[in-house]
């Protein structure tokens, strides 16, 4: 268990159906595997998006993305998880960001993921540059109503 | 030395994504205005900016937090990852 990662930050692309089962392996008290997985837009404040490039703090991302990951634990009774966020260029209908959790029964599951969710949005250092079908490149604005959506969490 | 590093449009807007600078400041704050004289970008990126997001040494930071040879203090906007 402990040389499972539980934080994956990559470029390649991933597969849910392998992480969900490395995330379920050595488990038989799981009834409930909730996922997550976010994928990138055509289409970003009315404009067409080509590409959508993902940068990030090396060694602040992995100990933010760890913070949050362990509070869902001590807030939800939960078997396992696993976050993995992409980094570098992807296009549209790529698949960016995954957050997976396994508890005993299923409300617990859908809480964390959420809840991590929630939080990688305002917490963690990463940003996402767009590039434009003209070749104009822009940096995204953080949203408030990811602020919101953080906020609903707060106890 | 402390090592500063810049992330995203700050990087681009002050032309360098990290720098190592004489460990003379005693919290953020007191980096910030020193940064700040270095001309407009540095002023409206770190001084102005409402929205300014800080860390030192991988953890969220504020403006009076201390810091000390050999930290490392970053700058960036709001993130937008997910």
């Amino acid at each position: 268990m402990s040389d499972y990662p539980h934080i994956k930050i990559q470029q390649e692309d991933f597969d849910l159906t392998t992480e969900v089962a490395a995330l379920r392996a050595g488990h038989k008290d799981i009834g409930a595997v909730v996922s997550f997985v976010g994928t990138v837009r055509d289409i970003n404040e009315g404009d067409e998006v080509s590409i959508l490039e993902l940068e990030h703090y090396p060694g602040m991302t992995e100990k933010a993305l760890e913070k949050i990951r362990l509070e869902a634990h001590e807030r939800w009774a939960l078997e396992s998880s696993l976050i993995i966020h992409r980094i570098g260029k992807m296009y549209p209908t790529d698949q960016i960001v995954l957050v997976a959790v396994s508890s005993r029964h299923r409300e617990n599951a859908f809480y964390a993921s959420h809840f991590i969710m929630d939080y990688l949005k305002t917490n963690a250092p990463f940003w996402k540059k767009e590039t434009l079908p003209n070749g104009d490149e822009r940096w995204v604005d953080a949203r408030v109503t990811d602020k919101e959506a953080e906020n609903r969490w707060v106890k | 030395m402390i090592n500063v590093l810049y992330f995203a449009s700050f990087r681009e807007m002050l032309g360098k994504a990290d720098e190592q600078i004489k460990a003379d400041h005693s919290t953020v704050g007191a980096l910030i205005e020193s940064l700040a004289t270095r001309g407009e970008n540095w002023q409206k990126a770190l001084l102005d900016n409402q929205n300014l997001q800080i860390a030192v040494n991988h953890d969220v930071a504020q403006r009076d937090t201390m810091i000390k040879a050999g930290d490392e203090i970053a700058f960036f906007p709001p993130v937008t990852g997910g």
